[in-house]
């Protein structure tokens, strides 16, 4: 009875931050839960991230942000998104967040965000149900 | 009748060593004291590689600092000499770090954020400015832009007036633990290499006292690996390095010596001062047995031991001054010539005025109030610790013998990726344990406060976007104030030595004189050398 598609999942790494321990830790976790994982490797502009989502056709973006630049590079994502259509592409958040910065992230339309120390079954949860795009 | 046996959990270190609850004579019977223990400062230097340690000096206190404009870096740089830092450890940020200038579109949000900017060598006159190089030993942290640092920092001290055979410091240019963890590279594996070789052959020429690599078992530890394989990778990166040079008609005791390492300190205390024993005992070994070396100072391994920013937690994040202070008497009870600890915020910020000072502290306390400074190597002797040295260089050892016959060499392991994804796998081992309870976190799996969310007390680094705006005023500035057909000229010998396989150095020292910017001359590099195409393997 459950025949849900497996949920596709593109982890990207934008900018110049090099730590990946994180998001490969995730990819992992999201792989053993039943997603299709594709990591994009280090130092990816928006418009690589974008393209790639495109063309894997993925349902989630997760970012992957340890420099602090988390602010201005999610800002940058939503509007590629919404330039390239993209808008029924869920997009998560994840690293160094402080606190106080994730209703500036939700508000920018990021769906989650989840800081260095969450949990990988809640990250697996979110993620597992969110809904495939058509 | 036998008595009931009790029963005792299992202890399996990180490196799958199983632990005994007691340990005997018997249990280092094979451990001879001449062969493989030795006297402090003597082969194999399992105890020390100075005959009196730190009773003779104490270890050298290198905090990491550096944010924002090269003025701001003096302002802290001169804040942490002022309260007894011996040294310097200085940060750039990742525009620096990747070879790209402030004004860059890639650089847009990322000057200054997590280290210094730096574009040309007007940038390093200013971070310097007032410190005295011949003095302070400053060590650089960065990789894969570092022929270009490296040429500004020598020409700052010549403009200070220190011969460039004076010059001490180090430079970290470990391109090779930058594709497994930390991930600042920029060129293919191989021309990158060369560029190590490139440095390591000036200094050995032109600057002996320079330390010019300092290869990074840490970073390595930091992405997943257990403390054997932080070894065991930093060996093999480091005899890459070696046997590049050699190829140049050096032996290895003209420039051997002048490579250190830079290891590690969280996790398990004993297990960690063994690591450091048994890596002492193993890189004498490896220099004097497998590269024939007749120097004492080649055998020699010497290391900064730092307080692993992995091991510290968002949660309660007092704790980690705790945890900061238990580092620090790891790398004491190690033997380690020079200490950094990751600060108590660091988890989520740069750190603090406060924070930097209380890391720079608890190492003062340990060193002149608890008696850590008095005896060398104080833990020699003991059954555990001999017992858990010899094992831990026994897997090491079995450790680089995989790399070479089941992944080619480190050079093949990096290039296809097979180090970092074996990393990775170890990296998702270790955060299942500990999200499981496994492996215990106080604050954090255990003992913690349920109910409100976390929310940090303690202030957030700014991050001030008006440093981007200053940084490019000054670059523009530079740019007209410079004498544009030298310019040009420089960077076309730049280009003819990366192409020609000359040594890079001296052009490098020419095209930072004419205050070339670090992206123009990195530019040239791509144009020669390309850049690294990752592997990707999750």
């Amino acid at each position: 009875m459950n025949h849900r598609p497996p949920v596709r999942v593109l982890i990207a790494k934008p900018g110049l931050d090099g730590h990946d321990k994180g998001a490969k830790v995730v990819a992992h976790a999201l792989r053993d839960a039943g997603c299709e994982v594709i990591y994009t490797g280090l130092h990816k502009t928006i418009e690589e991230i974008v393209e790639i989502a495109l063309q894997e056709d993925v349902d989630v973006i997760g970012l992957s942000i340890l420099s602090g630049a988390h602010l201005p590079l999610t800002a940058k994502l939503m509007e590629r998104l919404r330039e390239e259509g993209m808008t029924d592409v869920t997009v998560i958040v994840g690293g160094n967040i402080p606190h106080g910065d994730r209703p500036k992230l939700l508000e920018l339309g990021a769906q989650a965000v989840f800081a260095t120390g969450s949990r990988l079954e809640e990250i697996a949860k979110f993620v597992t149900k969110v809904k495939r795009r058509e | 009748m036998a008595a009931k046996e009790t029963k005792l959990r299992d202890v399996v270190l990180e490196s799958g060593i199983e632990v005994k609850p007691i340990y005997r004579p018997e249990d280092i019977a094979h451990i001879d004291y001449e062969r493989d223990i030795g006297e402090p400062g003597e082969y194999p230097f399992t105890r020390g590689i100075h005959r009196y340690m730190y009773r003779y000096r104490p270890w050298t206190m290198r905090q990491y600092a550096g944010f924002g404009t090269p003025a701001e870096t003096n302002g802290r740089f001169k804040f942490l000499i002022a309260h007894g830092q011996n040294a310097l450890n200085v940060a750039f940020d990742l525009p620096t770090q990747m070879g790209l200038d402030s004004d860059d579109p890639m650089a847009y949000g990322e000057v200054g954020r997590v280290g210094m900017a730096v574009d040309t060598l007007r940038d390093m006159e200013v971070a310097f400015e007032g410190i005295p190089i011949d003095k302070i030993s400053v060590s650089l942290t960065v990789n894969a832009v570092t022929p270009i640092i490296l040429a500004m920092y020598l020409t700052v001290a010549e403009k200070q007036g220190v011969p460039r055979d004076q010059v001490r410091g180090t430079t970290q240019n470990d391109i090779l633990k930058e594709y497994i963890g930390r991930g600042a590279w920029i060129f293919p594996v191989e021309p990158s290499i060369r560029l190590i070789g490139d440095t390591i052959e000036f200094c050995a020429r032109e600057a002996p006292k320079y330390y010019p690599v300092s290869v990074c078992g840490y970073h390595i530890r930091e992405s997943g690996a257990t403390p054997v394989q932080e070894i065991a990778y930093a060996y093999c990166i480091a005899k890459a390095y070696i046997d590049e040079v050699l190829q140049r008609g050096l032996s290895v005791d003209d420039f051997a010596g002048r490579i250190s390492f830079n290891f590690n300190i969280f996790g398990n205390l004993w297990e960690q001062v063994a690591k450091f024993r048994a890596a002492r005992r193993l890189w004498a070994r490896l220099m004097k047995e497998e590269y024939g070396a007749q120097k004492p100072d080649t055998m020699k391994m010497k290391m900064i031991a730092g307080g692993g920013g992995s091991g510290l937690t968002i949660e309660e994040p007092e704790n980690n001054i705790v945890r900061g202070a238990y580092y620090a008497l790891i790398a004491a009870l190690s033997g380690a010539q020079t200490s950094a600890l990751c600060c108590y915020d660091e988890a989520y910020t740069i750190p603090s005025p406060k924070a930097s000072l209380i890391s720079l502290r608890t190492m003062q306390i340990l060193a002149e109030e608890m008696g850590l400074c008095d005896t060398v190597d104080p833990l020699a002797g003991s059954y555990y610790i001999e017992w858990l040295t010899a094992e831990m260089e026994k897997r090491i050892v079995a450790e680089m013998r995989r790399v070479d016959e089941e992944w080619g060499g480190i050079v093949n392991a990096v290039s296809q990726g097979l180090v970092q994804a074996e990393v990775a796998r170890q990296a998702y081992e270790y955060e299942r344990k500990l999200q499981s309870g496994e492996i215990v976190k106080v604050g954090v799996n255990k003992y913690r406060v349920e109910g409100e969310e976390f929310v940090p007390e303690v202030e957030l680094h700014e991050y001030r976007p008006e440093a981007m705006e200053e940084q490019m005023r000054r670059l523009a500035q530079v740019k007209a104030e410079r004498d544009p057909v030298e310019v040009e000229a420089a960077l076309a010998e730049v280009r003819d030595a990366c192409a020609s396989g000359h040594n890079v150095m001296p052009a490098m020292v020419r095209a930072v004189r004419a205050y070339c910017t670090l992206g123009e001359i990195v530019g040239v590099m791509k144009e020669v050398f390309g850049v690294f195409q990752e592997p990707v393997r999750v």
